[in-house]
């Protein structure tokens, strides 16, 4: 019964979104007539749509532990200083260490402050606004710590490979995310995983007199998030082929949490789409990427993103009775 | 209930006065560690450079207070310099004209919010999330170069402040910014208005039963922020004498900061001014000891203020878990012994 409600529910949910993003990709293809041609060059596959792809790849994979977290009715704010943490990580260690090492040291450091951010919330029972704050100012100062205010680079090929390199034509972040965002789809999806984390998100009261381990869950809920900023931290520093611990991850926890609004998950937690976050994220890259083709300033990218975000908002508004009923004057005032 | 009302008041006080013993410490280290430290012109230019951090403090505490969040004053600020700044240099407005004009956008970007946030019963951080892109990104379109402000005023006003020896000025920022807090403490402590910010916070759908307007009172509170901003973007204009749109990125986090160090709970319905006023003073307390130093490097100043941020807040956790705990035996025994 569960799977059929899903069945009738998830397509009807997921349009708006595919649409919106159909929407922009076609503006663009308006925009810049060659949006579309993708070519193959060095056994990469290139172009504007593969661009979106790439770009888009850290903020995807923070949206992929965005979800679960406001699925659990919390958030995370830290998401953008784990990345400059990790980032820095790698990227000091990548010439003197093998790739293996470095990774688990980057990767590592991520779980270790999502770890944090559970206790705090979990254990010590801090709202997840404020407790993940804490890590968001001081993150960046530990990451400066770690690169002593410089902008350290490497040569380590590996490490580079992360960022630059391609995959069966694919750029290597978009299969990494591709690959982060299959391995949570198998492990909350193909698991009950995905009805406790739902179940904590609606009322945690509930599911914890319902036997499920809450406490557990919103501390592996935070790690997996960490997880995921790591590796958008790592695939940010291979990229650029060093780390600015200044720069990197810098607001993207605001992205993040809005590529997961706009993927139709509600900040009161409950339902949530992991795919629908990914795409939310898309959406957010193509709209950067439509205006710096279509030649407009990139100062008017954030405008129109406050113009989309207010859109999905008043969309997503228990006021308005659908999604098609569109303006608030329809409804009486309060 | 059945203790005196002076010992209620001092539970009530604890986080504030946690706050100022954390301020008065700070300064005495400070002051042990460098003997030009404890000087009436250090504090003066700690008001000074960190008065327009302080007129937003007070803004977010009425926000945090009613249980809501406003992420847009870093912006709005921002917005505030550029327009100041157009308005002066290009547009010929004078000064005192550009400042009213701007108020009032302030106050009616910050109802909308309110607004939005009241009837389409959406949470705040995100409504004020879309406010932040919102202000910023205007303020990009507007100009995205740094504008110097040479009007008579601004330079009038820079050089107008009251001389209290020892080379220490009260300038005209921190005077603002004193005024503010002042109104804000009576506003929010002696009215009406304020009462109802800290039922809002307590619980909203209670305030409505008890009859109070909670959409005017949202939408107030927002408006109040906004205004803040505003003028806390004045006050920066004067103190840069200039007007950048990238001014101000992530003041917001810094007022948040304040207002939770200062003993505000996040979770609304408790908190004080003051304390918002001391927790921007500990911040620039850091900052002043981190350049008086010359060694220490910038990053120590956000890592001390994470670090504070959490020791005030596992402080507030223990005090809420240990004030819950006796309340319910003496309610018991005041059961069978009342009166």
């Amino acid at each position: 019964m569960r799977v059929n409600g899903l069945a009738r529910r998830l397509p009807s949910i997921g349009t708006s979104q595919i649409v919106a993003l159909l929407v922009i990709l076609a503006a663009n293809w308006i925009v810049s007539p060659q949006f579309f041609d993708i070519r193959m060059q060095d056994g990469r596959l290139f172009g504007s749509l593969i661009d979106v792809l790439n770009r888009g790849a850290p903020v995807a994979l923070l949206s992929i532990g965005m979800v679960l977290v406001i699925a659990m009715r919390g958030i995370d704010l830290s998401v953008g200083a784990v990345m400059a943490i990790c980032g820095a990580i790698a990227a000091s260690l990548a010439d003197s260490h093998a790739l293996p090492v470095v990774l688990a040291a980057a990767l590592g450091a991520g779980l270790a402050c999502g770890l944090w951010n559970g206790f705090l919330v979990a254990v010590l029972g801090i709202q997840p606004i404020v407790a993940t704050l804490i890590l968001m100012v001081a993150g960046r100062g530990i990451a400066q710590l770690i690169t002593e205010g410089r902008i350290v680079t490497f040569t380590s090929p590996d490490l580079a490979f992360l960022g630059g390199g391609s995959v069966l034509g694919l750029p290597t972040p978009v299969v990494l995310t591709l690959g982060m965002l299959v391995l949570t789809l198998l492990i909350v999806r193909g698991t009950a995983l995905c009805l406790m984390i739902e179940a904590t998100g609606g009322n945690p009261r509930a599911a914890a007199l319902a036997g499920i381990g809450t406490k557990l869950i919103t501390v592996a809920v935070y790690m997996w998030s960490g997880l995921c900023a790591a590796l958008a931290g790592i695939v940010a520093s291979a990229d650029i082929l060093g780390a600015d611990a200044n720069n990197a991850g810098l607001w993207l926890e605001l992205d993040a949490i809005l590529a997961v609004v706009i993927g139709g998950t509600s900040l009161f937690g409950g339902r949530f789409s992991i795919i629908l976050a990914v795409v939310g994220a898309l959406i957010i890259q193509a709209m950067n990427t439509g205006i710096l083709l279509s030649g407009f300033p990139p100062e008017t990218n954030l405008v129109v993103k406050a113009v989309v975000v207010l859109t999905v908002l008043l969309a997503q508004s228990p006021r308005l009775g659908g999604y098609f009923a569109g303006l608030p004057f329809n409804r009486p005032k309060p | 209930m059945k203790r005196s009302p002076a010992a209620s008041l001092l539970a009530r006080l604890m986080p504030v006065l946690a706050t100022t013993a954390v301020f008065i410490a700070g300064f005495l280290i400070c002051s042990a560690a460098y003997p030009n430290f404890a000087s009436l012109r250090v504090v003066m230019n700690l008001l000074t450079d960190n008065a327009f951090l302080g007129i937003v403090a007070v803004g977010m505490t009425f926000v945090i207070i009613s249980g809501g969040i406003d992420l847009s004053v870093g912006s709005v600020i921002g917005f505030t310099t550029v327009f100041l700044a157009l308005a002066i240099e290009r547009w010929g407005f004078p000064p005192l004209l550009a400042f009213l004009v701007i108020l009032a956008v302030c106050a009616i970007f910050g109802a909308a919010m309110g607004a939005v946030i009241q009837y389409f019963e959406l949470p705040p951080f995100i409504v004020t999330l879309a406010g932040m892109f919102l202000a910023r990104g205007v303020s990009f379109l507007l100009s995205t170069e740094s504008i110097p402000i040479t009007a008579d005023l601004y330079s009038h006003l820079a050089d107008h402040a009251v001389r209290l020896g020892g080379g220490a000025r009260l300038t005209v920022p921190a005077m603002i910014m004193l005024a503010v807090v002042l109104g804000g403490m009576v506003l929010l402590h002696l009215t009406r208005f304020g009462a109802n910010v800290y039922a809002l916070g307590g619980s909203r759908t209670a305030t409505g039963l008890m009859g109070i307007n909670v959409p005017r009172t949202t939408v107030a509170i927002y408006t109040l922020s906004s205004v803040l901003a505003g003028l806390a973007g004045i006050v920066f204009s004067l103190y840069t004498s200039s007007g950048y749109s990238l001014s101000a990125v992530g003041v917001e986090l810094d007022a948040i900061a304040a207002v939770v160090i200062g003993g505000t709970l996040l979770s609304g319905g408790y908190g004080f001014v003051f304390g918002s006023f001391l927790g921007v003073l500990i911040q620039g307390l850091i900052q002043t000891y981190i350049s008086f130093d010359g060694s220490l490097s910038s990053w120590w100043a956000k890592i001390a203020t994470g670090l504070l941020l959490f020791a005030f807040i596992a402080f507030q956790q223990l005090t809420l878990h240990l004030a819950r705990r006796p309340r319910r035996r003496p309610r018991l025994a005041t059961a069978g012994a009342a009166p």
